[in-house]
């Protein structure tokens, strides 16, 4: 009795021999996976901040937001912004031609969208250069003299519209308008390198959306019109986010395919990631950390907007 | 009356096919003309003027480019650091694969975060982080040459082996702040292959690894569980019931990883040097012919990496045409 009332129900002795993880390999693979991320990238990134903590808060402020720095952020966030939003346009009519319509040759154009994934920055780089230079394919068709490039001289009918000294000033020229080498060129070369995000991420719900809930909308008496903007817009809305943060995120940190279009013109079309290297081989190791700290802020809250968009939609959208 | 009869039916049949459920044939037009537009002029055009380009002086140019010694080293030297980044990170992908979709833990979902954070950080970062290290006065410095010298002063033969390669990574100095950084530095990584290795591993690591985990989670954990009761060991389950399951995405994921390795360009130009003829890898070599105006040799190497590139969309298109397959099939 008194046993009894001593031990009241218990539960039974925790054995630590079988701790439910049936599959072997448990130990082996999560101890290489995490020494090879900590040897290759944490103690790196962290080399980083530790570095720029190093230098005490009034270098690092000057290092980081100097003025050719923060012109840098400027030009670099401002292209990356404007190329991930033509990539949402664009990329959500691809994604919608790809899904919807038929045509012959569309497993090649599926295909061809992942070219800026598959094919090195450097390469894309000169093949865009290449383009958009005023003799080339692309912007020879911009040169004055004829129907486009006369409209973006300075006295042209659109040329009139941006001032000389505005960011896109440069591309106003009296020889139709300048692509490469002004940021009209980084906005070329960062659209390329973004592309594939929107679409990818749309795809796959494009492709998942059912018929029924247009036809439900349809029934209702809705336009097309507006079926596509009340319901299935709302549907693609959270992939069409994740994709312009996914391009945004890239385009800010690309390098390969910008500096040889860009011009690299201090203050005025030189990107973040050029500056870095060139203060590294001014042996301005400071400078250099502090802006790439910088840089991976803003990537760590890009990341952290990317999985809040995600979590999000989870929430809001697969629960209902 | 029976032309206004037919013509009733004939209006009765375009409501339909309702305005509501499909686009007006022009809207339609207007949206694949903006598709194909885009898609050719940021798509197809780039890839045609590299192949242009390349073959614009004539084959002969195109032939020489790759008889100049410069540019074969850069292709041996390449493909010297994809041979050994690309497995590494296949070996990368294979184990955190298993430890993620096999097992429940906690903190998985910060590991998956963090096996996608190449794809967040810009490759210059990524090559400035090491050299952040590994130069003069990074941190790391006196602790690796320390342990370095001690461990090759211990071993005679390793030590005379390594020190025999490492003398013969000698670089051609080219001015005098890559002079300092050398008399200080006496374990080369930062301007020679050792350091390329590390900064392609750092951008590629996640490419194996993201084309495998989707997969694998979506394919459970019973098949292995049941070779398990038929009495496998973890290996043999491994690569008897694992490996042949993910076959098709794993050489996928190998051939996207050794092209991006192939074709990395911004972390290498950190971490190499540009020391031509022993630190230059394609993309580098690409873009000194290209500053020098050998615009014709430049594209000559470019089409070699373009040419990789679209034997990647291939792989990529045939994969999903096998995996659609085999998903149909059971």
């Amino acid at each position: 009795m008194s046993a009894a009332a001593r031990s009241p129900i218990r539960k039974p002795p925790v054995r630590h021999t079988l701790k439910g993880r049936i599959l072997p390999g448990f130990r082996l693979s999560l101890g290489f996976t995490l020494a090879y991320l900590g040897l290759l990238i944490l103690i790196p990134l962290a080399g980083i901040f530790f570095k720029s903590s190093s230098l005490g808060w009034d270098h690092f402020v000057a290092g980081a937001f100097d003025p050719r720095a923060f012109a840098s952020y400027k030009v670099t966030l401002r292209a990356s912004f404007i190329g991930a939003s033509i990539n949402v346009v664009f990329g959500l009519i691809t994604a919608w031609v790809l899904v919807r319509y038929p045509f012959p040759g569309k497993r090649v154009v599926d295909a061809l969208v992942d070219l800026p994934f598959a094919l090195p920055t450097a390469v894309a780089g000169i093949a865009l250069t290449t383009l958009y230079a005023s003799n080339g394919w692309v912007g020879s068709w911009f040169a004055s003299g004829s129907f486009p490039g006369d409209l973006f001289t300075p006295g042209g009918l659109i040329g009139r519209l941006f001032p000389p000294d505005s960011w896109i000033g440069a591309s106003i020229t009296p020889d139709g308008l300048k692509i490469a080498y002004t940021e009209l060129g980084i906005i070329v070369a960062l659209t390329f390198i973004g592309l594939p995000f929107v679409v990818r991420t749309v795809q796959p719900i494009l492709e998942d959306l059912s018929g029924e809930i247009e036809e439900a909308a349809a029934s209702l008496g809705a336009t097309r019109g507006q079926t596509f903007t009340r319901v299935i817009f709302p549907e693609l809305l959270p992939s069409l986010l994740t994709g312009f943060a996914l391009a945004f995120a890239r385009a800010v940190g690309e390098f390969g395919s910008v500096v040889f279009i860009a011009g690299n013109m201090p203050m005025k079309t030189e990107i973040s990631p050029l500056l870095i290297i060139i203060k590294l081989e001014q042996y301005d190791y400071a400078g250099a950390t502090a802006i790439a700290a910088v840089m991976l802020v803003a990537s760590f809250v890009l990341l952290l907007g990317i999985n809040l968009i995600q979590w999000w939609s989870s929430r809001f959208y697969d629960n209902r | 009356m029976g032309a206004t009869t037919t013509k009733r039916i004939k209006a009765g049949s375009r409501h339909v096919h309702s305005s509501a459920l499909e686009e007006s044939t022009m809207a339609r037009t207007v949206l694949m003309v903006l598709c194909f537009g885009f898609i050719g002029l940021f798509l197809l055009l780039p890839l045609l003027a590299v192949f242009f380009e390349a073959f614009r002086k004539g084959v002969g140019v195109y032939l020489a480019t790759f008889s100049d010694p410069a540019a074969r080293h850069a292709i041996f030297l390449t493909l010297t650091v994809s041979a050994v980044a690309v497995p590494l990170n296949t070996l990368f992908g294979l184990a955190s694969a298993w430890a993620i979709t096999k097992f429940e833990f906690k903190g998985k979902q910060i590991l998956i975060t963090l096996i996608d954070l190449p794809f967040a950080v810009s490759p210059v970062i990524a090559g400035l982080v090491f050299v952040v290290i590994f130069a003069s006065h990074g941190w790391a410095h006196p602790l690796l040459e320390n342990s370095v010298s001690g461990l090759a002063g211990g071993l005679p033969w390793v030590g005379r082996s390594i020190g025999g390669w490492l003398s013969a990574q000698q670089p051609l100095l080219a001015d005098g702040f890559w002079d300092f950084l050398y008399q200080e530095w006496r374990f080369q990584i930062l301007f020679a292959v050792p350091g390329l290795v590390l900064a392609t591993c750092f951008v590629t690591f996640p490419f194996v690894a993201r084309e495998i985990i989707p997969l694998m989670q979506s394919q459970g954990n019973h098949e292995e569980q049941a070779a398990l009761t038929l009495g496998a060991s973890g290996w043999q389950t491994f690569t008897r019931v694992t490996l042949p399951n993910i076959k098709w995405a794993l050489f996928h994921g190998v051939i996207l990883c050794n092209a991006r390795a192939m074709g990395e360009f911004g972390a290498v130009s950190v971490v190499s040097g540009h020391i031509r003829g022993l630190t230059n890898t394609i993309p580098l070599q690409i873009e000194i012919l290209y500053n020098e105006y050998l615009f014709a040799s430049s594209f000559a190497l470019a089409s070699l990496l373009a040419f990789l590139a679209l034997v990647t969309l291939v792989a990529r298109a045939a994969l999903e045409h096998l995996t659609r397959r085999q998903v149909q099939e059971s």
